[in-house]
């Protein structure tokens, strides 16, 4: 805080000596320097609305274009074969996509009930049982981890986890929608974890004295006043952990195995909608069917992550109600 | 718990028995786990950049690429990937940090600027991929350019705007108001308190959330596949905007996956590596003398 107080301290002296120099200079350059000021004052307030603009303007160019190519999918298809066929063979013209869609549900939930379990350990521990300095260390550790690129968790997940997977079977089946899940997990734990963490470290302190005081043990404190309290901000941390494994790409891609299949057992090569889209979107013409129907498919994904936002908004607001 | 209560003890104190029991085992519990998660995740690290580092040679790094034989290098890759990074935040960075100082300073409190907060949160929430079929439809279908450098830099620095703008929002915002008054009671205009003091002072802020876009941007391969292609113009050092631009993620994807080479493992091992190697770099480089002057600063 002292030193904080001291940055504008060079400010102060630039601002004085040059008003003090117009000034002396006479009035009229005074008067321009004021309309100049004025005036970028002005421009660099227009040029952030021009951002800000551009950037809803971004938002909106992609929900029109995603909009505009996918429905065009229902002129030769119709809603409900597309949405409840599973039937996806674009050669003979079907256009099923409930595999896809069953997918990525089927793929979200499983990496949720590993993860987040997980992640809420790890969330106590690093809020409420690891020494000081442990919790310096590790805290960056996970924050660098957000940053590792997915197509390296998917090599990894190609390399290691699946011969691992096949070992484990005794079968030749490792890729499937389990690797996908663990895959996925190791990307969004740290994402859950961290947001989670903060939300148990900002439970106010005199809520865990008061249930000390009551008797309580650490255990029944943490489970009973400290989760409970910061309910609203895990909710936050996990959904936006769902959101990046509903949209995560290539991670999904180089394990999953890639083959239009329903996901009915854990271990069997199967596809979501980012996979699909992203294997056959470079090799099918722009004005095609097939095309449309991924774009279909990229517009329900956008829904749906865009349905998120507004479910952690209401939460944000449910929470300052609170 | 009532079946523990038994002979000569009360109620009371074995309940606490049992009590301090669980506390303790939940205690070597989240140990164990945190303790395991933490260790299999350093590990993983330690095997991407041990199985990669050490077998680097600048053949392999400033090399071109092969289709069919071995020994091929990922030079054009890696430069198209330092090229889109640039390009992308030359565009990113300016645009999403007066979006956000103007969501930060000069928004009004109204409906409309609640919404225009939906935007950008919304923007940060859309997967890569629809950036990428977005890409696609504006720049090979409208306006024909095909899977350009460019068009995959637009591309990311649409993907990385939403993040800078709300990164610059917070930063400028957690700015003690204090600074903010002291300036304008000088005399300062609204524009001269933003360049000499909000933005200085929220530097730190500011340059975390360029460090998180860059690596995002340096290592997304989703985007890059959809609008710059998976094809490198196949020399090195090309400046050439409209030449196709596979990227370094990218060529690590499609090395394991889809090519010929005799040698995929091998290549691939290496390029994770580098590509992991530089994302550790971007976030020590940036972040250690902020983290040092905020430690400075506090004491």
């Amino acid at each position: 805080m002292q030193l904080d107080t001291s940055a504008p301290n060079p400010v102060i002296s630039t601002n004085s000596s040059e008003l003090g120099g117009s000034i002396k200079t006479g009035s009229g350059k005074l008067f321009d320097r004021k309309n100049r000021l004025l005036f970028y004052n002005r421009a660099f307030k227009i040029a952030c609305i021009a951002s800000a603009a551009f950037v809803c303007l971004i938002l909106f160019s992609i929900l029109f274009f995603m909009f505009r190519t996918g429905v065009l999918t229902f002129r030769d298809v119709s809603p409900m074969t597309f949405f409840f066929s599973s039937d996806w063979s674009p050669e003979n013209e079907s256009y099923g996509a409930f595999i896809f869609i069953f997918g990525t549900f089927a793929l979200t939930i499983l990496t949720l009930l590993i993860s987040v379990p997980l992640s809420i350990v790890i969330a106590v521990f690093l809020a409420e049982v690891a020494p000081g300095w442990m919790r310096n260390f590790l805290r960056p550790i996970l924050d660098l981890l957000v940053g590792i690129p997915s197509v390296v968790y998917g090599f990894l997940g190609l390399t290691i986890l699946i011969p691992l997977l096949r070992d484990i079977t005794g079968t030749n089946m490792g890729d499937g929608i389990l690797a996908a899940a663990i895959v996925l997990t190791i990307m969004v734990l740290p994402t859950i974890s961290r947001i989670s963490d903060d939300a148990i470290s900002v439970v106010p302190k005199k809520y865990r004295d008061a249930s000390y005081a009551l008797g309580a043990t650490r255990f029944q404190t943490i489970f009973k006043v400290t989760i409970p309290a910061a309910r609203s901000g895990i909710m936050y941390g996990v959904i936006l952990g769902m959101a990046r494994a509903i949209g995560e790409t290539m991670a999904v891609v180089m394990v999953i195995g890639n083959t239009p299949q329903l996901a009915d057992a854990l271990f069997k090569p199967t596809s979501v909608l980012t996979s699909n889209i992203v294997m056959q979107i470079a090799n099918v013409p722009f004005d095609s069917t097939w095309n449309n129907a991924l774009y279909m498919m990229g517009f329900l994904l956008l829904v749906i992550s865009l349905l998120m936002i507004v479910l952690v908004r209401l939460l944000q607001r449910k929470g300052a109600h609170q | 718990m009532k079946t523990a209560t038994s002979g000569t003890r009360g109620a009371f104190s074995s309940n606490r028995g049992i009590n301090d029991f669980k506390n303790r085992m939940f205690t070597v519990f989240v140990w164990g786990i945190s303790a395991c998660i933490v260790l299999f995740i350093l590990a993983l690290l330690y095997l991407i950049l041990q199985k990669g580092l050490p077998n680097l040679t600048w053949g392999f790094i400033m090399g071109l690429p092969s289709e069919m034989e071995e020994g091929g290098g990922i030079g054009p890759a890696l430069f198209n990937s330092f090229y889109m990074l640039f390009i992308s935040l030359l565009i990113a960075v300016p645009l999403g940090m007066s979006a956000g100082i103007y969501l930060a300073e000069f928004a009004p409190n109204n409906k409309w600027i609640g919404f225009v907060r939906i935007c950008v949160e919304g923007l940060a929430s859309v997967p890569s991929i629809i950036f990428g079929l977005f890409g696609i439809a504006l720049f090979v279908e409208m306006f024909q350019i095909g899977l350009t450098i460019i068009g995959g830099a637009i591309s990311l620095a649409f993907l990385n705007l939403p993040v800078m703008t709300r990164v610059t929002e917070e930063a400028i915002r957690s700015v003690p108001k204090e600074l903010k008054q002291a300036s304008f009671a000088l005399g300062a205009t609204h524009l001269q308190t933003i360049r000499r003091v909000l933005v200085p002072t929220a530097i730190s802020g500011i340059v975390t959330g360029i460090c998180l876009v860059a690596g995002r941007a340096f290592g997304e391969s989703a985007v890059i596949i959809l609008t710059a292609g998976v094809t490198t113009s196949g020399e090195m050092w090309d400046f050439n905007l409209l030449s196709p631009g596979e990227t370094l993620a990218v060529h690590l994807w499609y090395v394991q996956s889809e090519a010929i080479v005799p040698d995929a493992v091998s290549i691939s091992d290496k390029a994770a590596a580098v590509l992991v190697f530089v994302i550790l770099m971007f976030n020590i480089l940036f972040r250690i003398p902020l983290w040092i002057k905020d430690r400075r600063n506090k004491h």
